[in-house]
């Protein structure tokens, strides 16, 4: 009985529920007696470890349950299919040294085949094919020609002092004054457009698609009067196998007619988007339009194989209207463009033909001032 | 490196037992030692161990009166957690050399032996208080650990009246007493 009351004694000593004189006679009592002092001693440590020992119990518990709720709200994951970000750099070091190897090995190989492509692709292909825009030598002399008859004229719309880079051919596709031409004739900033009877008018490009090689240009000039209706429509439909066709085109300063036929529905190294041809054309034809018997306008002449002689590609009429339709969507201001569907050509016979169709051709030469 | 203020808060919520403040050092800790430890031949439950050891670790300091945390709680937690599971994996023999390792650590050896030390402790108390057996070891948690009033003990636990409770706490608390101070060294 003693004992327990010394032990509720040093409890409440320790744990300052005295009050001040008791205190003091407990502190004299501990002075005096050695047992007691180590009693308190002994007691003090053993409650300071119990209490370390519930807060330790106290903190494991609350963090079991942190672990838990966590869990169930999907903060953290115990899951097999969750990447850590650890996982993730591991994984990255420890392969680093394949996915270079690799990474190398895929870098070369793109290369090598871009290089491929580059080289094999038809339209960049000059051993195989070539462009048949007009050479500079060719343009000098057409320079000066007209520039003679320029100055016969006295017209001064023309700029001067201007550098020629090629020449083509190119076809309205409305009366207002758009023209159809390859991409490939329009080397440089401007462009001049020649019609039949060597009247002079100055071009705006327009609209360039390297891809298609197509291009649109408009007659800005004064002295350019619009057609009414052309007499030829442009056609949708494709064209069938050895049926006859003909092109008017400018290999040299004066129109130029040719005939023959469809040989291929599609064009080189099988480009779905042309044909080829079995016609004679020469460079300055480009850009030239072909027609079929009816007078329909079937495709643009581009490019023709040097290792062969006659075959000729042309880009499909269809290439036209996709691209007119892609232009009208991308440039409101390119609606009025109304591209003819109909052909009056029709059971009309080829020297009335070519007669109406020579004043919608021109000859395209392109320049930079 | 300075502790932002965020981190002292932190701290401070942890000392305290904060379930707001230790829920968000485990959410922001947790994932990145479950890496390590599953990287390293362990296992969730590994990791889950050696996490909460951590921040244990991290807590003891925290309350100690020289305190003094000179890096961020990610590399601390990151640093005990290396530390121990190092440890583990050489006991259990499977010490493969080198625990793969990209972040930085902070010696924390120091930290750990107070730490084992604690937990050589703890665990003489819990073997002290298990060996006791019903009701002793109920009563006596009920007053040091929940901090029960000896009315509310006696009528818990049935007995007539607080002075018979405290009887009984007396004896029960005697004998862990002897059985703790058994195990635990005094001039240590």
């Amino acid at each position: 009985m003693e004992d327990i009351v010394l032990l509720n004694t040093i409890e409440r000593y320790l744990s300052g529920d005295m009050l001040p004189e008791e205190r003091a006679y407990f502190e004299q009592l501990r002075k005096n007696t050695p047992e007691i002092d180590q009693m308190v001693v002994e007691h003090k440590l053993f409650l300071h470890q119990i209490e370390e020992y519930a807060f330790h119990r106290d903190l494991k518990h609350a963090l079991h349950e942190s672990h838990t709720r966590l869990l169930e709200r999907g903060d953290i994951n115990e899951g097999e299919d969750v990447p850590t970000r650890g996982k993730v750099i591991q994984l990255f070091h420890r392969y680093k040294k394949v996915t270079a190897i690799a990474a190398s090995i895929a870098g070369v190989t793109a290369v090598i085949i871009s290089g491929l492509v580059t080289f094999l692709s038809p339209s960049v292909n000059h051993s195989q094919l070539q462009q048949l825009s007009g050479d500079i030598e060719q343009i000098k002399k057409v320079q000066r020609y007209q520039g003679n008859k320029i100055n016969e004229l006295g017209s001064t719309t023309i700029p001067e002092n201007i550098k020629v880079l090629s020449s083509g051919t190119a076809f309205l596709i409305d009366g207002k004054g758009y023209l159809i031409t390859n991409a490939h004739v329009l080397k440089g900033s401007g462009a001049i457009v020649v019609n039949n009877k060597g009247q002079e008018y100055i071009a705006k490009i327009i609209h360039i698609d390297q891809t298609k090689d197509l291009a649109i240009l408009k007659i800005n000039d004064k002295d350019f009067k619009p057609l009414g209706p052309l007499p030829y429509g442009i056609k949708k439909g494709s064209v069938d196998l050895g049926e006859e066709l003909f092109t008017l085109g400018y290999p040299r300063d004066e129109a130029v007619y040719n005939m023959g036929y469809l040989s291929a529905a599609s064009g080189f190294n099988g480009d779905t988007a042309s044909y080829q041809l079995s016609l004679t054309v020469n460079p300055g034809n480009s850009g030239g339009p072909i027609f079929n018997k009816n007078g329909e306008v079937v495709g643009v002449i581009s490019t023709r194989q040097t290792s062969a002689e006659g075959v000729v590609f042309a880009i499909k009429s269809q290439g036209i209207y996709s691209m007119v339709n892609e232009l009208k969507k991308s440039d409101s201001s390119m609606s009025k463009i109304k591209v003819p569907v109909s052909s009056s050509l029709k059971g009309v016979d080829r020297v009335k033909q070519i007669k109406e169709v020579s004043d919608c051709v021109f000859l395209v030469k392109a320049y930079n001032q | 490196m300075k502790l932002d203020s965020n981190e002292q808060l932190l701290l401070r919520g942890l000392a305290n037992n904060d379930t707001k403040a230790i829920d968000t050092i485990y959410k922001d800790n947790f994932n990145m030692v479950q890496a390590l430890i599953l990287n390293n031949n362990g296992t969730y439950d590994d990791a889950r161990d050696i996490f909460q050891e951590a921040v244990i670790t991290l807590y003891e300091k925290a309350k100690s009166d020289s305190f003094v945390l000179t890096c961020q709680i990610k590399t601390y937690i990151y640093s005990v957690c290396r530390r121990l599971w190092l440890k583990r994996l050489q006991q259990m023999g499977r010490y493969t050399g080198q625990v793969e390792s990209l972040e930085e650590t902070v010696p924390v050896e120091e930290d750990l032996e107070f730490h084992e030390k604690r937990n050589a402790d703890f665990a003489i108390m819990e073997r002290a208080l298990n060996s006791l057996g019903e009701p002793c070891k109920g009563l006596l948690e009920a007053y040091y650990l929940q901090k029960k009033g000896m009315t509310e003990i006696a009528q818990d636990f049935g007995y007539t009246n607080a002075d018979n409770a405290k009887n009984q706490k007396y004896k029960c608390l005697m004998r862990l007493k002897k059985l703790f101070f058994a195990q635990y060294n005094i001039g240590e």
